[in-house]
C-alpha cells in the first residue's frame, strides 16, 4: 500500500545523503574526543607515576620568591597564588598604558603619513618600517639597554627636564599629590568634561534644527575648557621629582623602573607601527567619491578628515585594531627577558619551583585567553558602535 | 630569540619529559635496576673491579665538563687543565705508580649535564669529576646509585658587588637591587636567606644569564648573585675585575667532588683515599717540589703516609708509595686549588681551606 503511493516513498536510510553527512559529523567528533581523552588519561597515568595528580592545592602554598615591584602588596610569604595575582596586576599596568600610547603613536603616524608635509611623511614612513620589521624582543633590549641604560649614568640622577629624571634605579615624573584638593579637581575637570559634552551636543542639535549660528555655547565651551585647563595645571597638585642626597635616589614624583619603561616604550612602539598602518589603509580604503564630496561641499581639510573620511574609515580600522591589541598583550610576556615581573615570569618561577607544568601552563593560557576575549568584547561593542546605521 | 624561543628553552623540557615517559615505559622502569645488577654481578666476584679493567687498559677514563675555566677546560691545543682534571690526574697517578706524563694515561671524555650519569652507569667512563653536586638522590641506590667521593670543592651561591658600593657582607644588600636568574634555585635561596638575615632586596630578574650580567654591568644592580664558581669565571671577563668583590656570605650548599658507581668498592677506595690524600699532603706540608726529600721525615706519620713504612698502598691494591707519585704528579690539594681556582678565578679559599685553618677539608687518618 505504501508503495502504491509514490509521493511518500521512503529512501533507505544508507542511500540519504544527509544521513551519512550526520554520520561523517559524528564520527569526527568521536575521534576528536577519543583523542583528547587518551591525552587526559595518558597525562595522568604518567603523573601518577611520578607519583602527582592534576591539581591546584599547589597554589595555596607559600610562594617563597620576592617580585622586585609591585603594583599590589606582596611579601615572600604570600601563597603562590597571590603572587601570580600580583603578577597579573603589573601585566595590566603594562598593557593598559601601552595599549593607550601605541594608539596614539599609531593613529598620529598613520594621519601624518597624508601630510602634505614632506619631511613629515617621511619621518612616519621610516618609524613604520623600521618598527616594523625588526624583531619586538631585540626593541625591548634596545630600549632597555641602548635608551635608558645608555640615559642614566651610574650612582646619580640625570635630569632630562624638569618633568623627566632618570637613574639606574627608575625613571620619574611628576604626579599628583594624591591629598583632598587632588580629589576634589578630579572631581570638578570630571564634571567639566560631562559638562562640555553635553553642551557640545546640544549645540551640534540646535545648528541642526534651528540653523543658530552656535556661538553662545562655542564660548561656553571655551570658559569651560580655559577653566579645566586650569584645574589640571594648578588644581591636581603636580608633585615635581627632586634628586636627594647625591645618590641615586629621588623622592617625589611617580616612580617606574627602567624594565617598566623600556616595556611600555617598547610595546607602545612596536605595537604602534602597526596601528598607524592600519589607519592608513582605512583611510585609504575611504572611496575617493567621499572625498571630492566633501571638498564639493566646501569642508575645510580638518572637518573633511573629522566628519567624512575618518568614521568611514573607523569600520576598516577598528577590527584590525582588535589584534593588535591582542598581539600587544600576547608581547607583553616577553617582560621576562628584560626582568619585569609580569604574570608570564611570576607563572615561571612558579612553575619551576612547584614542578607543575602542566597546572601552570593551562593557568597561563587561560589567563592570555580572558585577557584577550576580554578586549574583543569591547572592541565589538566599538565595532557595532560604528557601522553603518540603517534607517 | 622571540616568545617562542624563550619558552622552549624552558618548558619544552618538562613536556619533553612527559612524553618520554609515556613511550618509553619499559626503559624508565628497568633503568633505575640496571647499575645494581651489573654491579652486583661485580661485587660477588671481589677481584672483578673496575679498577683491574683500568689496569689492564693502562687508561683511565675520567669524565669532565671541559668548557668551565678553573675546574674543567680544554685550551686550544688539546690540553685539559682544571681542579677536577687534576683529580682525575691524582686518580691515574695512584693507579697507574707513575707521575712521569699523566696525561698519557687519561684519556678525557667532555660530558654534559644529561649524559654524565647514563655514561657511569653504562661503562663509558670510570669516574666522573665534573662539578657534580652530591645530593642523597643522587648518591641513593634509589636514586642514581652512584658513590660521591671527598668533595674537593665546596661551591655555594654567592653574591658579587661592586667595590664602590661600600657592600661588604649580606645584610649590606637591605634595600639594594640585586640581579638574579629567574627559574633557578637561586632566587629562592636570596629571599628565604634575605628574610632570615631581616633585610628586604629588591630583585630584578632576568630569563637568561647573559642578560642577568648585562644588567649588574650597566650598574641596574648594585649585586648580582648565582654560584660563586660561575661568578668568579664570570668577574674575569669583565672590563675591571678588580673592581668587584665576591662576599664571604654562602647562600647554598654545592659541594662537588669525583663519582663513581655504586657497588664497586675497590675503585671508590682508590678514589676517596687519593682525594684524601691531598687533603694529607697538604695538611703535613708535602709539596709536589720536596715529595722526595720528605722520604726522609722523621715524623712516622708521614712515613706511613709516603709508604716509606707500612702497607697503607697495598691495602689498597696500589703500589706503597702510591701518594709520592700522586703529589709529584699534581701536587697537594692547596697547590692545585692556587694553580687553578686561585689564580685563574681569584675565589678565596674560604670554606675549602684546610679544618687546621679553619676551613671544611678535612682527611681521616691515613694508618
Amino acid at each position: 500500500m505504501v508503495q502504491a503511493n509514490p509521493g511518500t516513498e521512503k529512501v533507505a536510510l544508507w542511500r540519504d545523503e544527509r544521513f551519512w553527512k550526520i554520520i561523517f559529523q559524528i564520527v569526527v567528533v568521536g575521534i576528536l574526543l577519543t583523542i583528547v581523552a587518551i591525552a587526559i588519561n595518558n597525562m595522568n597515568v604518567n603523573l601518577a607515576r611520578q607519583g602527582r595528580q592534576f591539581e591546584f592545592k599547589f597554589l595555596i602554598d607559600r610562594a617563597g620568591f620576592n617580585i622586585g615591584e609591585t603594583v599590589l602588596p606582596y611579601k615572600v610569604d604570600d601563597p603562590y597564588y597571590w603572587g601570580l595575582i600580583v603578577g597579573l596586576a603589573n601585566t595590566l599596568r603594562l598593557c593598559l598604558v601601552s595599549v593607550v600610547l601605541a594608539t596614539i603613536f599609531g593613529v598620529v603616524a598613520g594621519i601624518a603619513s597624508f601630510s602634505s608635509n614632506w619631511l613629515l611623511r617621511k619621518l612616519s614612513l621610516v618609524y613604520v618600517e623600521v618598527l616594523r620589521n625588526t624583531p619586538p624582543l631585540l626593541q625591548f633590549f634596545f630600549w632597555y639597554v641602548v635608551v635608558f641604560f645608555g640615559l642614566s649614568s651610574k650612582g646619580q640622577v640625570t635630569r632630562l627636564t624638569d618633568f623627566l629624571l632618570i637613574s639606574k634605579k627608575g625613571i620619574w615624573i611628576p604626579w599628583p599629590a594624591g591629598n583632598i584638593i587632588t580629589a576634589l579637581s578630579l572631581g570638578l575637570l570630571l564634571a567639566g568634561a560631562i559638562a562640555a559634552i553635553v553642551l557640545w551636543r546640544s549645540r551640534l542639535k540646535r545648528m541642526e534644527e534651528e540653523g543658530a549660528s552656535g556661538r553662545p555655547q562655542r564660548n561656553a565651551l571655551v570658559v569651560i575648557g580655559v577653566i579645566c585647563l586650569g584645574l589640571f595645571v594648578f588644581g591636581l597638585q603636580w608633585v615635581f621629582p627632586k634628586p636627594v642626597g647625591g645618590g641615586n635616589d629621588v623622592v617625589g614624583g611617580l616612580r617606574m623602573s627602567l624594565e617598566y619603561g623600556a616595556m611600555m616604550m617598547g610595546l607602545s612602539a612596536y605595537i604602534g607601527a602597526f596601528i598607524a598602518e592600519i589607519v592608513r589603509a582605512g583611510i585609504q580604503a575611504t572611496p575617493t567619491g567621499q572625498w571630492e564630496a566633501g571638498r564639493a561641499l566646501g569642508l575645510p581639510d580638518g572637518h573633511l578628515m573629522r566628519l567624512v573620511v575618518l568614521p568611514q574609515a573607523l569600520r576598516i580600522i577598528i577590527p584590525s585594531l582588535n589584534s593588535q591589541y591582542a598581539t600587544l598583550i600576547k608581547n607583553s610576556s616577553l617582560s621576562l627577558a628584560i626582568g619585569y615581573p609580569d604574570i608570564f615570569s611570576t607563572a615561571q618561577t612558579t612553575l619551576n619551583q612547584t614542578g607543575r607544568a602542566v597546572e601552570v601552563v593551562l593557568l597561563m593560557i587561560l589567563t592570555y585567553l580572558t585577557l584577550n576575549v576580554i578586549v574583543s568584547f569591547f572592541m565589538n561593542v566599538l565595532n557595532q558602535a560604528v557601522q553603518f546605521q540603517e534607517r | 630569540m622571540d616568545l617562542h624561543t624563550l619558552m622552549l628553552k624552558t618548558w619544552s623540557w618538562r613536556f619533553l619529559t612527559a612524553l618520554m615517559l609515556a613511550t618509553t615505559v619499559a626503559a624508565c622502569e628497568s633503568a633505575p635496576s640496571n647499575p645494581t645488577a651489573t654491579a652486583g654481578g661485580d661485587s660477588a666476584v671481589a677481584s672483578a673491579s673496575r679498577l683491574d679493567t683500568i689496569k689492564s687498559r693502562g687508561k683511565l677514563i675520567c669524565g669532565v665538563e671541559g668548557t668551565i675555566p678553573g675546574f674543567s677546560f680544554v685550551d686550544s691545543s688539546g690540553k685539559y687543565s682544571g681542579l677536577d682534571v687534576d683529580t682525575c690526574r691524582a686518580v691515574a697517578a695512584a693507579i697507574f705508580d707513575t707521575a712521569d706524563d699523566i696525561d698519557s694515561k687519561i684519556e678525557f671524555r667532555n660530558l654534559d649535564s644529561t649524559t654524565r650519569f647514563p655514561a657511569l652507569q653504562n661503562g663509558e667512563v670510570d669516574m666522573l669529576a665534573r662539578n657534580t653536586t652530591w645530593t642523597l638522590s643522587r648518591d641513593a641506590a634509589g636514586g642514581n646509585g652512584l658513590e660521591f667521593g671527598p668533595t674537593t670543592f665546596f661551591d655555594g651561591q654567592g653574591v658579587m658587588v661592586t667595590k664602590a658600593s661600600g657592600i661588604t657582607s649580606f645584610k649590606d644588600l637591605g634595600g639594594k637591587a640585586v640581579c638574579v636568574e629567574t627559574g633557578t634555585t637561586t632566587e629562592l635561596n636570596l629571599a628565604s636567606r634575605a628574610k632570615q638575615a631581616g633585610i628586604t632586596v629588591s630583585e630584578v630578574k632576568f630569563q637568561d644569564s647573559n642578560a642577568t650580567f648585562a644588567a649588574y654591568q650597566e650598574g641596574r644592580c648594585e649585586a648580582i648573585t648565582s654560584d660563586r664558581s660561575q661568578l668568579a669565571a664570570k668577574r674575569t671577563s669583565l672590563p675591571t675585575p678588580d673592581d668587584h668583590v665576591l662576599l664571604e656570605d654562602v647562600l647554598s650548599k654545592e659541594p662537588l667532588g669525583p663519582v663513581t658507581i655504586n657497588n664497586d668498592s675497590r675503585l671508590f677506595d682508590v678514589v676517596r683515599w687519593v682525594t684524601y690524600g691531598l687533603f694529607q699532603a697538604e695538611e703535613f706540608g708535602i709539596t709536589q717540589a720536596d715529595v722526595e726529600s720528605k722520604l726522609q721525615d722523621p715524623n712516622p706519620d708521614v712515613q706511613n703516609f709516603l709508604g716509606t713504612t707500612g702497607s697503607l698502598g697495598e691495602q689498597l691494591g696500589l703500589s706503597k708509595d702510591f701518594m709520592v707519585k700522586v703529589v709529584k704528579a699534581t701536587g697537594n690539594y692547596g697547590e692545585i686549588y692556587d694553580r687553578n681556582i686561585g689564580e685563574k678565578l681569584k675565589i678565596d679559599r674560604g670554606q675549602n681551606k684546610l679544618w687546621t685553618d679553619g676551613g671544611l677539608m678535612y682527611s681521616p687518618a691515613f694508618r
